[in-house]
C-alpha cells in the first residue's frame, strides 16, 4: 500500500514528560484513518509533529509521499498537503470571512501588497460552492464571531479544500456541535474520502469515528496501544476493547506493544 | 415588530447595503462625531479663541509630538501587546543625537542615530516579549525605567542646545512652517497615518497584525510568523518614538533629559479612543488619528476654560477608561 505519511518510532518530550513514545503511524493514500484516545493519550502532540508544530525527538523519522521529511515546519507540512482543521482555535473570531480563509495565506504580490479584490472574489465563489451560503446576510466582509458552530467548520473545512489538502487532520471537529451539524461535518469526512484524498479524524466519541474510518488507531499513554481496520470488528467488539486499554494498555490486554490484532 | 405591533417592513437592498455600511464603520462614524461634538462644544464655550485660526496652528504644530507615536503605537495594541516605554525611547533617541553630535559635529550622523537608537530600543521590546515570553505590560515598563536611566547617565542630567540643527535642511523639513503657516510636523503625521494605514490594511504584515492580535494561536497553527510580526511594530514604535523625540527637541531648539514625560497619557489615550482594542485584534489608523486630535483640542480646550493643568491627567484618564469600557460593552452587544 502507498502511505502518504509514515512515522517511525516517533517521540516527543517536553522536559521530562514523554508526550508521546516510539510512535509507528502511517496514513494510506486515500484513507481514513481514526485516531482515538484519551485525554493526554497524545493525540494533540503527534497530529503537532505531523504538521510540523513540533519536532520530533531525535531518531524519529516522518516521511510524506515516501520521502524522508528531516525539518518538517508548518509552511513545509502545507506545502505538501497537509492541513489541519481545528474545531474552535481555527479561525480568527474579530475579522472577516476573506481574512479567515486566507489567513496566513493572503493573495499578495511580489512586495506583500495584498490583493483584496482577489481574496474577496475567490471568499464569494467558495461561500456559494463549497460552504452553501446563501443567505444575503453573509458576505466575504462578514466577521465570524456572528456564524454559527457549524458554518464556522464550513468555513475551516472550506479552507483546506481551497488549499488543496492531500492530508487533511480533523482534530475533534465534531466537539461542541449539534446533532444535525454533527452529521454534516460526518458527511464531509466522507466526502473527503469521495475527493480521493486521506484524512486523520481524531476524536474521543468512537461512535462518531467507527462509521467513517477504514482504520483506527487507538493511543494510550503515548504510545500505540493497538490498531485495526474497521471491517475486522464491530462496534460493541471496539467498546470491549476500549475498556481493556484503559485498563491495561493494549488492545488485547496482553501485549503493550501490540500493533495488529 | 415595531413598538406599534406592526411587523416590520422587509429593509430595500440599498437601505440593507446601508445599514452594512453604517455597521462596518460604526467605529470611525462614531469618533467623527465625538470630534464634531466636541468642537462645536469649545466653539459655543469659547467662540473668539476657536473661531480664529491660530488654535489649529497650535493643534496642528503640538499634537504631532503624541500622534506621531499613537498611530504606530496603534500597531503594538493590536497585535494584542502594549509599550509603555515609548516616552523614555523619545529621550534615548535623541541621546543618540548628543553623543554623536557632540563627537562627529555632524547632525546628520546625530540624526541617523538617534532613529537607530529608537529601532534597536523597540527591538530589545521585541525581543523580550517574544523571545523571552514576558508580557509586554511588565516588560516595557521595565524598559522605560532602563532606557530613561541610560539617558540621564549618559548626559549626566544634562540638556543639549538644538540650535546647530537651524543650519541644515532638517529644521524647515521637520518643524518649519509651509506656506508660512502649515507645521511641516503636521504634514509628517499625515504621512505617517498614510504609510502605517498602507501597511495595516494593504499589505500582509497589517494582515498578520490583525490575525496575531485577534488569535495568537491560529494564527501561529496557519503558518502566520506570529513572532517576526510583533518583532516589527515594536521596532516601528521604537522607531517613530526617536523621530517624534527629535522633532520635539527641534521645536523647543533644546534636548530635556526629561523629554517624553507627559506623553504617555495622552498617546494611549488617543489610540483607546480611537477605537483600538484593548484586547487586540481590532483597530484602525484613521481612528487613532482624528482621536489624537481630539485629545490635542482636550487640551487647549482645559486651558481656555480656564482649568488648571492639573486636570488634564484627569481628563485623560477617564478617557481612557471610559473608551475601552465602552467598546468592551458595546461590542458585546452589537455581536
Amino acid at each position: 500500500m502507498d502511505y502518504i505519511l509514515e512515522m517511525k518510532n516517533v517521540s516527543k518530550t517536553f522536559g521530562e514528560v514523554a508526550a508521546i513514545r516510539g510512535v509507528n503511524f502511517e496514513v494510506g493514500a486515500n484513507e481514513i484513518v481514526g485516531l482515538l484516545g484519551d485525554n493526554g493519550a497524545g493525540k494533540s502532540t503527534l497530529v503537532k509533529v505531523i504538521t510540523g508544530y513540533h519536532s520530533p525527538d531525535p531518531g524519529g523519522e516522518v516521511f510524506v509521499n515516501g520521502k524522508k521529511i528531516d525539518h518538517l515546519s508548518v509552511h513545509k507540512a502545507r506545502d505538501l498537503g497537509i492541513e489541519v482543521v481545528y474545531q474552535e482555535r481555527a479561525l480568527a473570531d474579530k475579522q472577516s470571512l476573506w481574512r479567515n480563509i486566507f489567513m496566513g495565506r493572503e493573495l499578495a504580490n511580489r512586495w506583500g501588497r495584498l490583493d483584496l479584490r482577489g481574496m474577496r472574489e475567490e471568499t464569494r465563489k467558495l461561500m456559494t460552492t463549497l460552504m452553501g451560503f446563501t443567505s444575503s446576510a453573509v458576505t466575504p466582509e462578514s466577521v465570524v464571531k456572528t456564524f454559527s458552530g457549524g458554518e464556522r467548520q464550513g468555513v475551516a473545512i472550506t479552507r483546506a479544500l481551497y488549499f488543496k489538502a492531500e492530508l487533511i487532520i480533523l482534530d475533534e471537529p465534531t466537539m461542541g456541535l449539534s446533532l444535525s451539524e454533527t452529521k454534516k461535518c460526518l458527511d464531509f469526512v466522507s466526502g473527503i474520502k469521495n475527493a480521493g484524498k486521506a484524512a486523520i479524524f481524531i476524536d474521543h466519541n468512537i461512535f462518531h469515528v467507527y462509521p467513517v474510518a477504514d482504520r483506527i488507531v487507538v493511543l494510550d499513554r503515548g504510545k500505540v496501544a493497538g490498531q485495526f481496520m474497521k471491517d475486522e470488528l464491530t462496534l460493541q467488539e471496539l467498546i470491549d476493547r476500549l475498556y481493556l486499554v484503559a485498563q491495561t494498555g493494549s488492545l488485547d490486554g496482553e501485549d503493550s506493544a501490540g500493533r495488529t490484532l | 415588530m415595531n413598538l406599534d405591533g406592526q411587523p416590520a417592513r422587509p429593509l430595500s437592498p440599498v437601505a440593507k447595503r446601508r445599514m452594512k455600511l453604517l455597521r462596518r464603520y460604526s467605529l470611525q462614524i462614531g469618533i467623527v462625531g465625538v470630534a464634531v461634538f466636541i468642537w462645536l462644544l469649545f466653539l459655543i464655550g469659547s467662540p473668539r479663541t476657536f473661531l480664529a485660526g491660530d488654535i489649529y496652528v497650535a493643534f496642528m504644530s503640538t499634537t504631532p509630538f503624541f500622534a506621531l507615536m499613537a498611530i504606530p503605537l496603534t500597531l503594538v495594541i493590536i497585535t494584542g501587546e502594549i509599550d509603555l516605554s515609548f516616552p523614555s525611547i523619545m529621550a534615548f533617541g535623541m541621546t543618540g543625537f548628543d553623543l554623536v553630535f557632540v563627537a562627529t559635529r555632524s547632525v546628520w550622523l546625530g540624526f541617523a542615530a538617534c532613529l537607530i537608537a529608537g529601532v534597536l530600543a523597540g527591538l530589545l521590546n521585541g525581543f523580550i516579549v517574544v523571545k523571552i515570553g514576558i508580557p509586554s505590560l511588565v516588560a516595557t515598563i521595565g524598559t522605560q525605567f532602563f532606557w530613561r536611566g541610560v539617558v540621564m547617565v549618559a548626559t549626566n542630567g544634562q540638556g543639549l542646545g538644538m540650535t546647530p540643527v537651524r543650519k541644515t535642511v532638517l529644521y524647515p523639513a521637520l518643524v518649519g512652517r509651509i506656506a508660512g503657516f502649515v507645521p511641516a510636523q503636521f504634514l509628517w503625521t499625515i504621512f505617517f497615518a498614510l504609510v502605517v494605514w498602507f501597511f495595516l490594511n494593504r499589505h500582509k504584515f497589517g494582515a498578520h497584525v490583525y490575525l496575531t492580535g485577534d488569535n495568537v494561536e491560529s494564527a501561529r497553527l496557519m503558518g502566520v510568523n506570529v513572532n517576526r510580526t510583533k518583532l516589527l511594530a515594536f521596532a516601528i514604535v521604537g522607531f517613530s518614538a526617536a523621530f517624534a523625540g527629535f522633532v520635539v527637541s527641534e521645536e523647543v531648539l533644546f534636548f530635556w533629559p526629561t523629554l517624553g514625560e507627559g506623553y504617555m497619557l495622552n498617546t494611549l489615550a488617543s489610540v483607546f479612543l480611537g477605537g483600538t482594542s484593548v484586547f487586540g485584534g481590532t483597530g484602525t489608523i484613521f481612528g487613532t488619528f482624528v482621536a489624537s486630535f481630539i485629545i490635542g483640542a482636550i487640551n487647549a480646550g482645559i486651558v481656555a476654560a480656564g482649568l488648571t493643568g492639573f486636570w488634564t491627567s484627569v481628563i485623560y484618564g477617564l478617557i481612557i477608561v471610559l473608551s475601552v469600557s465602552l467598546q468592551t460593552v458595546l461590542s458585546k452587544r452589537l455581536t
